[in-house]
């Protein structure tokens, strides 16, 4: 890691100052540090200051609160609370499971206690081109996506590129479907939906969020979806990030769904939402196996894998079809 | 021919008994380490002098080297630390606690695994400065004086190592599973596992550990809770 100054940040809008401030040069704002510091340790940044939003609240995140208005509830996280506390909340389990769930199947113990909110929304991808200070690709300013012709299994298989990136976020999948909402600090809006928080690669290939230098994330809040359900398919089941994962929000009129959400992760370079699969999904039965199935099948309509990635395509309609499941009560394997 | 018996108990090449008075290679390493540690923190020192405010003081923190204040173990260390030192780094380089292991560097093997106010961490992807004021617990901190921890006991009884390296992590993980669930079952100490690999493969008889410690039958099939 390179020399850096820590600048403890008082408050969001103390952390926005510094960040928009002359004080630094290349200030970054870190969270629980995860991904910062693995960017730091790969010499992938050269910050000389870190902006500290850890302390931003006092010390202690604001703990997991709900709002009930006219009948409809919604659910307001910090935008420090840890993935272990999402996981862990009584009331997330029971208000957005599909929350509670992709924080809870996301890393490890020791990652979960640390991880905020705001950071693995943020997170950046995990490209392994991307990640070596030896690739100087088009995410670092270079004339090319190398997976394009290398070595590209746990690339994209939707997206025009020019990037192959997937976005890595367990979070982001989930809050898609329950209207998640960042709030923000710092620029000249007070918030943004997650549904357009990211943009493609087409339309800027340096970063993947929208957020503007100096904006900080204070707090997420979403609807409550009791009856939604996440799964992730990984080749270990701890320490990977998913190879394809899939978060869905069902209304239910009894055994029928009324009415479905459906976001798929790690298979494009932002969470990707499957509206034709939500049509699909509409009036079939949760008890009709071959119905959720054909349902399910549709998600693959559009795809594009590259040369080493097909296998997402199997893997894809059964991520969803499990967490439909998970979303109407049932036992998933 | 002691060299050629194949004994991974034994080590061939080490001395098995040290002659009176002898240095042991571990007790040689700490008398360096600590000797080269102390005249860094002296020097440094000097060099800040006493003035130098200590990051509990202001809301920056370098890009000099500068004092912070750990609590490990239930001691406050000072330490003179450059900004971009992990904790891991603090622990081991600054306050010659090297129990805690390297391995990975990179929060993906869960060897360095020690406890911020309770909390299971990766001692390698925090940075030192985010743990001052917080309550650290290493693996040195596991025993009461010369009584070692429960289940320090019974990782010894259920020979819970092979090369050994994993360890302080896995006690650092076992500890904080059974802080928060005194009794857990085979699938939540799996879990509570999870962000710990042994290089070895000495799982089951860490499994076996944990469930003894928490009062339960050890597993008699290595490979499964219900054979
Ligand atoms: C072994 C391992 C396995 C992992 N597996 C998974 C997985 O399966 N699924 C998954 O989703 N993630 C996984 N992760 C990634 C991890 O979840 C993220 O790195 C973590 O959530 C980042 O959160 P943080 O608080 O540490 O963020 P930081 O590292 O502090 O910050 C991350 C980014 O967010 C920005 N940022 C942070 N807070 C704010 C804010 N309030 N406002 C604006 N910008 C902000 C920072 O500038 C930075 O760019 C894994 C990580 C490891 C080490
Ligand atoms: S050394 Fe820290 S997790 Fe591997
Ligand atoms: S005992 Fe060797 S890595 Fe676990």
């Amino acid at each position: 890691m390179n020399r850096f100054t820590i600048a403890t940040a008082t408050s969001y809008d103390d952390a926005s100052a510094i960040v928009k401030s002359d004080r630094f040069a290349l200030p970054i704002l870190k969270a629980g540090g995860m991904d910062v510091v693995d960017h730091l340790k790969e010499g992938l940044w050269e910050p000389d200051a870190l902006v500290d939003v850890l302390r931003a609240e006092g010390g202690a995140a604001a703990p997991i609160q709900e709002h009930r208005e006219a009948g409809r509830s919604s659910i307001r996280l910090s935008a420090l609370t840890t993935l272990d506390e999402i996981a862990t909340s009584t009331l997330i389990q029971a208000r957005c499971p599909a929350l509670a769930q992709s924080a809870g199947s996301a890393a490890t113990p020791q990652v979960r206690n640390v991880a905020t909110a705001a950071g693995n929304l943020l997170q950046r991808p995990r490209c392994w081109y991307y990640r070596s200070k030896d690739f100087d690709c088009l995410k670092k300013g270079g004339d090319r996506c190398y997976a394009v012709q290398g070595l590209n299994r746990y690339h994209a298989i939707f997206g025009d590129g020019p990037c192959h990136i997937v976005h890595p976020s367990n979070l982001a999948p989930a809050l898609m479907v329950a209207g998640g909402v960042a709030h923000l600090t710092g620029g000249d809006r007070d918030s943004i939906p997650i549904a357009k928080l990211y943009h493609t690669p087409d339309r800027g290939v340096r970063d993947e969020h929208n957020l503007k230098p100096g904006e900080v994330v204070t707090a997420i809040t979403l609807n409550a979806a009791p009856n939604s359900g996440f799964y992730a398919i990984k080749e270990k089941q701890s320490f990977d990030w998913p190879l394809v994962m899939a978060a869905v929000a069902l209304e239910l009129d009894g055994t029928r769904i009324a009415n479905a959400r459906v976001c798929a992760g790690a298979v494009a370079p932002v969470p990707w939402m499957l509206p034709a699969v939500g049509q699909a999904l509409r009036d079939v039965s949760i008890d009709d196996d071959a119905g959720l199935k054909a349902a399910c099948a549709r998600a693959t309509q559009g795809a594009a894998p590259m040369s080493d990635n097909a296998y997402k395509l199997k893997l894809l309609p059964v991520a969803i079809r499990r967490a439909v499941l998970k979303a109407a009560g049932k036992e998933v394997e | 021919m002691p060299d050629q018996t194949p004994s991974h108990h034994v080590p061939s090449r080490v001395p098995s008994g040290v002659p009176d008075g002898g240095v042991t290679r571990r007790s040689f390493m700490r008398t360096v380490g600590l000797s080269a540690v102390a005249a860094t923190a002296q020097t440094q020192a000097e060099r800040l002098g006493d003035a130098q405010p200590s990051t509990e003081d202001t809301n920056q923190f370098g890009p000099e080297p500068g004092r912070i204040r750990l609590k490990i173990n239930g001691q406050t260390h000072q330490l003179t630390i450059d900004p971009a030192t992990t904790l891991m780094e603090a622990l081991r380089w600054h306050a010659a606690l090297a129990g805690t292991k390297e391995v990975c560097d990179r929060g993906a093997c869960g060897a360095c695994s020690v406890l911020v106010d309770g909390r299971l961490v990766t001692s390698c992807m925090m940075l030192a400065h985010d743990a001052v004021g917080k309550d650290i617990t290493t693996v040195e901190g596991l025993a009461k004086g010369e009584r070692l921890d429960p289940i320090q006991e019974s990782f010894i009884r259920h020979d819970a190592l092979q090369c050994g390296y994993c360890t302080p992590g896995l006690l650092m993980a076992s500890k904080a599973l059974l802080s928060d669930n005194p009794r857990p079952t085979f699938e939540q100490i799996k879990q509570g596992l999870s962000g710990n690999i042994c290089r070895c493969g000495t799982y089951t008889n860490v499994f076996n550990a944990v469930l003894e410690a928490s009062g339960q039958e050890p597993l008699r099939d290595p490979e499964g809770p219900d054979a």
